[in-house]
């Protein structure tokens, strides 16, 4: 087992653009389930389609980068109102379940040949981000030292555009929740029938928090989309979501800073497994390969994730940042 | 409108030594005349009053097949405190949701201060001043002391999306609202407890911390669901005072209550509620010994006395 | 073969690809193996109005012209076809292969290109006919693919309404949505398959009982090992939800971990003689499935009215305090209640194998039609979900004959949206209170 190999490969992945992708993706889960209880199971639905958004405008209709991203944000807010109205005058439980299927569905409608002429169907479109590289300030090279590598010039100019991204969205997290509108939203997600006894209009703040969220969702899907280059339905599958939960509740719900830290922390650990597992099956002290065949080693990283959120929702419901004496109140 | 509604500025000059700023949004004098009326009101169930406030015909709400409330005409005197009694599953609760908003009427219109709110969500019934706690106190458990009063102060310009980006916008609007939570916290003999977790709180304190939060939005009516339900008695008896000093001070008060004791002691009236409809309505020594009132106690075999909580939840 | 005996009625002879319409397709096919990271390959499944054709050779070549693979259908008709890699591909159908009665729909579509996406599995089209069908008129409203469409709707909404059983009872009676749900379908499936398919070889029979034995038992030992001691510990509902969503992919990937990626079908049964009732054509198989599960769901019907565990469960769900007040002994029926969902999930989840395949991400896929069934029909209700299912299912697999099979769950989306907006309480559920 060569240690330093899993040490950099951990630290490149905890600050790399998968884990700022993933960052924002749970930054606006926070404004949804940490600050305001709602339980919005389909956050990778908010992060295609503004991945997407941004993907066709550029593809398809031939717009700017810039256009495209607005683009992406714009229909995430609309498919935020859009599940808010079914959902949000009922049970929390509706929304968890309209949102896990629109995630779904919104993949196997992006993936079919019906839309194909928007989306390219399953493959996905390619050869997005030229722009965004071409503002590129920073001398080509290789960066980084010892076991923090950070890479290429460009995957540096990624990184410190997502990190950016990452300060100003907790900067504006920071700021609301702090003020009169934010303590509304808790007051929702501790007893929204107290709120509107208050004279609250719940429903209205419920809408703000889900359209929020869901738009730093979409900023997810767009720094996603340029990140890698491009989109494919297939990437945005439910364990987005459920990575963005395992994030969230790791770092601590409804903290400021709890989706950065368990970006950080979940990436250099999911990472950092795979390549244990993988040595592990290398060097024969873990044959998984051998008993199960090669899906085994991220079926197992994947069970173990599952395992580590439900264990953290059992024992750890507050995160790292959080307050046990605050959790302990119950909710 | 009445004149006495008086949004989120604080009139601190008003007058002057009368606590009544703190808490109300009502006429001193008008609620005192409106309270002397009740004496000449017959005792009859749906009896028009002098000067209500509140003004219900027809309510009726029925979930399924089963019918929860079905009145036909209640009217609340302005400034009184009234109780609102009867045996178990009488639709008591049920009453206070529809009337507040809460679970939507199946029939009938209501008026409050001569507006119609029959059609209005819960939140707008609350800002309308008419204001309504819960059986099971709601304490936002994870949120201090203050932050719950603070909350529940009303029209507050930070609680915009864009202008709570700006502090300067409402800095100085959540200090007066602070002043004012702060002031009622002593009174409720709570501020001791303001930057500890609502959660932390004992059930009785949860009670006046509830009460006290709904005296943050100026209401002009209170609706409290059982207040003294699983408090001691002694706290029991500080919750009284505090009723009654919320009458006195001009608020109008309806409250669920089993405790027949209570009910005798502090109201001025009495509606008495049984398979959702208003069987009988007087004042205290009216309704204790009235013939319906007793029969629909025996009918669901409760006593007078019973303490327990309404319907099985 | 038996369809050309049908004569005059013109049936519209479509060969049913992976990813098409109706047939047998139907829900195994759209659980494409999206998520698998495993090798890319081509797969369909040759077959003339139901009944599968076999020994059709199939070659594909790559970008350069060089011949990379080359597969030739089997028994049922179907063809699998690892590729090396991503990339461009030709795969071509050997027309002297076919049999002699049997043509390409479309002569000139002997060739297909699909582009193979890293992971991806595309589906192999070839659209095939009996040699003397006369050329197809194509009616406005495909009658005959309807009343298909009818068959297999009709089996996915009972098997929906089978499967949820459990998801409906248990959030009766705890409050509870467990997303978790999906992987007890699953679980029922992959055991029989091992059971059936590997080491014992035990006869699908015997194998689906144990699999509905060890789905009891797997309800049981959630209830027992997590849910129970949850609730004791006065877990808010909202944390119990995540706490499911956890345990959903613990159990999706552990599946995946023992059982692997593929997609596989049960040796018994795979092949059944097709039936034609009028315009409805389906299988034996299919016959038996939708037989049984009809008995199943009466069988549960009538234990909820008029036995005493079933009345029990009944008021547990109607007023959990009075229940328990009234010497029900809650504990007890909520645990017979986790029994009762994981066994009835179990076997959904061997018919669903049977009729379509075995794979790790049925039951999730699943779930979301069961959701949108539970939901129309009233959350809670066992009888309203019965309905609320065979709606689902006859909308998925009706609206798949217009929409296609890639956006049939659309329908389903569509339909849940469309009741939370009209009335959430579902066909049959009746209005929460609240205060």
């Amino acid at each position: 087992m060569d240690l330093i190999e899993i040490l950099s490969f951990a630290f490149r992945s905890a600050v790399g653009p998968l884990a700022i992708t993933f960052a924002l993706a749970a930054i606006g889960l926070n404004i949804h389930y940490g600050y305001t209880g709602l339980l919005n199971i389909g956050q990778v639905a908010f992060v295609m389609v503004g991945a997407y958004g941004l993907a066709i405008t550029v593809d398809v209709f031939g717009g700017s980068h810039v256009l495209g991203a607005l683009v992406g944000l714009g229909l995430a807010a609309l498919l935020a109102v859009l599940l808010a109205v079914p959902t949000l005058r009922l049970r929390a439980d509706y929304l968890a379940i309209t949102t896990i299927s629109v995630g779904e569905v919104l993949r196997l409608a992006t993936r079919s040949s019906q839309a194909a002429p928007l989306t390219r169907g399953a493959d996905g479109i390619a050869g997005l981000g030229g722009p965004f590289y071409a503002l590129n300030p920073i001398p080509p090279g290789d960066y980084g030292f010892w076991i923090f590598q950070l890479g290429s010039e460009r995957r540096v100019w990624l990184m410190l555009v997502g990190w950016g991204l990452i300060a100003l969205m907790c900067l504006l997290v920071w700021a609301l929740m702090r003020s009169p509108w934010g303590r509304v939203l808790r007051a929702i997600r501790e007893d929204e029938e107290a709120a509107r006894s208050l004279g609250k209009n719940v429903f209205s703040y419920k809408m703000q928090a889900l359209v929020l969220g869901g738009v730093i969702g979409g900023l997810a899907g767009v720094y996603y989309a340029i990140q890698a280059a491009g989109v494919a339905p297939d990437t945005f599958d439910p364990r987005i979501t459920f990575y963005a939960y395992v994030i969230l509740i790791l770092g601590g719900p409804g903290r400021v800073l709890g989706p950065v830290l368990g970006a950080l922390i979940f990436y250099a650990l999911f990472q950092g497994a795979d390549v244990l597992l993988r040595q592990g099956a290398a060097g024969g002290w873990l044959p998984l390969v051998e008993w199960f065949g090669s899906q085994a080693i991220g079926a197992t990283r994947l069970a173990l994730v599952g395992l580590v959120l439900m264990l953290l929702m059992i024992f750890r419901p507050q995160g790292i940042l959080g307050d046990r004496r605050e959790m302990s109140l119950g909710a | 409108m009445a004149p006495d509604t008086r949004p989120h500025v604080p009139a601190t000059e008003e007058q002057g030594s009368e606590p009544s700023d703190l808490v109300a949004g009502e006429d001193l004098a008008l609620a005192r005349r409106a309270r002397a009326q009740l004496a000449e009101v017959a005792p009859e169930p749906g009896v028009p009053k002098p000067d209500p406030l509140l003004v219900a015909d027809g309510v009726r709400k029925s979930f399924g097949g089963l019918v929860a409330v079905d009145t036909r005409h209640l009217e609340i005197q302005r400034g009184t405190i009234t109780a609102l009694i009867g045996p178990n599953g009488a639709g008591k609760t049920t009453l206070f949701n529809v009337l507040t908003g809460f679970d939507r009427r199946s029939e009938g219109t209501w008026q409050f201060a001569d507006q119609d709110i029959s059609r209005m969500a819960p939140h707008r019934v609350a800002q309308r001043g008419m204001v309504r706690t819960f059986q099971m106190t709601k304490a936002l458990t994870r949120m201090t002391v203050m932050e719950n009063m603070r909350l529940a102060a009303t029209g507050q310009t930070g609680e915009h999306l864009l202008s709570a980006l700006l502090p300067g916008t409402w800095r100085a609007q959540e200090r007066e609202n602070t002043e004012r939570a702060q002031a009622l916290l002593e009174r409720f003999d709570l501020a001791a407890k303001a930057d500890q977790f609502a959660g932390e709180l004992s059930g009785g304190q949860r009670k006046l911390l509830e009460m006290a939060r709904a005296l943050m939005v100026r209401p002009r009516m209170i609706m409290l669901d059982e207040p003294m339900a699983g408090v001691n008695p002694a706290l029991t008896q500080t919750l009284l005072g505090h009723v009654t000093d919320l009458r006195d001070e001009g608020l109008s008060v309806v409250f669920v209550e089993h405790d027949m004791d209570v009910v005798m002691g502090i109201s001025d009236w009495v509606v008495c509620l049984a398979e959702g409809q208003v069987i009988a309505e007087g004042p205290p020594e009216a309704i204790s010994d009235n013939r319906a009132v007793i029969d629909a106690y025996l009918g669901a075999r409760q006593d007078l006395d019973e303490h327990g909580p309404e319907g099985v939840r | 073969m038996s369809a050309t005996a049908a004569g005059g009625r013109l049936v519209a002879v479509t060969l049913v690809v992976a990813l098409a319409a109706g047939g047998l397709a139907a829900l195994g096919a759209l659980a494409a193996p999206a998520l698998a990271e495993g090798e890319e390959s081509l797969r369909g499944t040759l077959q003339v109005d139901g009944d599968p054709v076999e020994g059709v050779r199939i070659e594909v070549t790559d970008d350069a012209g060089a011949t990379v693979a080359e597969e030739t259908s089997d028994a049922d008709g179907q063809v699998e076809i690892a590729l090396p890699g991503p990339g461009s591909y030709d795969a071509t159908l050997d027309v002297d292969t076919l049999p002699d009665d049997v043509v390409l729909r479309d002569p000139d579509r002997a060739t297909i290109s699909p582009d193979v996406s890293p992971g991806a599995t595309r589906p192999l089209a070839f659209p095939l006919q009996d040699a003397d069908t006369e050329e197809e008129v194509v009616s406005a409203i495909p009658w005959s693919r309807l009343a298909q469409g009818s068959v297999n709707g009709i089996k996915l909404g009972l098997l929906i309404g089978m499967a949820s059983i459990g998801l409906s009872l248990v959030f009766g009676t705890t409050r509870l949505i467990n997303f978790a749900h999906g992987e007890m379908v699953t679980f029922g499936a992959v055991v029989a398959w091992m059971l059936h398919m590997t080491g014992f070889e035990l006869p699908l029979i015997a194998a689906t009982l144990l699999a509905i034995v060890a789905g009891g038992a797997l309800g049981a030992g959630m209830e027992k090992g997590l849910w129970h001691p949850l609730r004791s510990r006065k877990f808010g509902i909202i944390q119990m939800l995540v706490v499911s969503i956890g345990l959903s992919f613990l159990l999706r990937y552990l599946i995946q971990l023992v059982y692997g990626t593929q997609r596989q079908t049960y040796a018994d049964f795979a092949i059944s003689a097709s039936v034609s009732l009028g315009p409805f054509r389906t299988t034996v198989r299919d016959l038996l499935i939708m037989g049984i599960s009809i008995l199943v769901l009466t069988g549960v019907g009538l234990m909820l009215t008029r036995t005493r565990i079933g009345k029990a469960m009944r008021a547990v769900a109607d007023n959990r305090d009075l229940a328990e007040s009234s010497g029900i002994n809650v504990g007890r029926v909520i645990l017979i209640v986790w029994v009762l969902g994981g066994a009835l999930a179990a076997l959904g989840g061997v018919f669903v194998g049977a009729s379509e395949e075995v794979t790790w991400i049925m039951g999730f896929r699943l779930l979301l039609l069961m959701f949108a069934g539970v939901i129309l029909g009233g959350i809670g209700t066992a009888f309203g979900a019965l309905v609320g299912s065979m709606v689902v299912g006859l909308g998925v697999e009706i609206s798949a004959v217009w929409l296609g099979g890639q956006l049939k769950y659309v329908w389903a989306l569509a339909v849940l949206i469309l009741v939370l907006l009209v009335r959430p309480q579902g066909i049959l559920g009746v209005r929460e209170r609240v205060g």
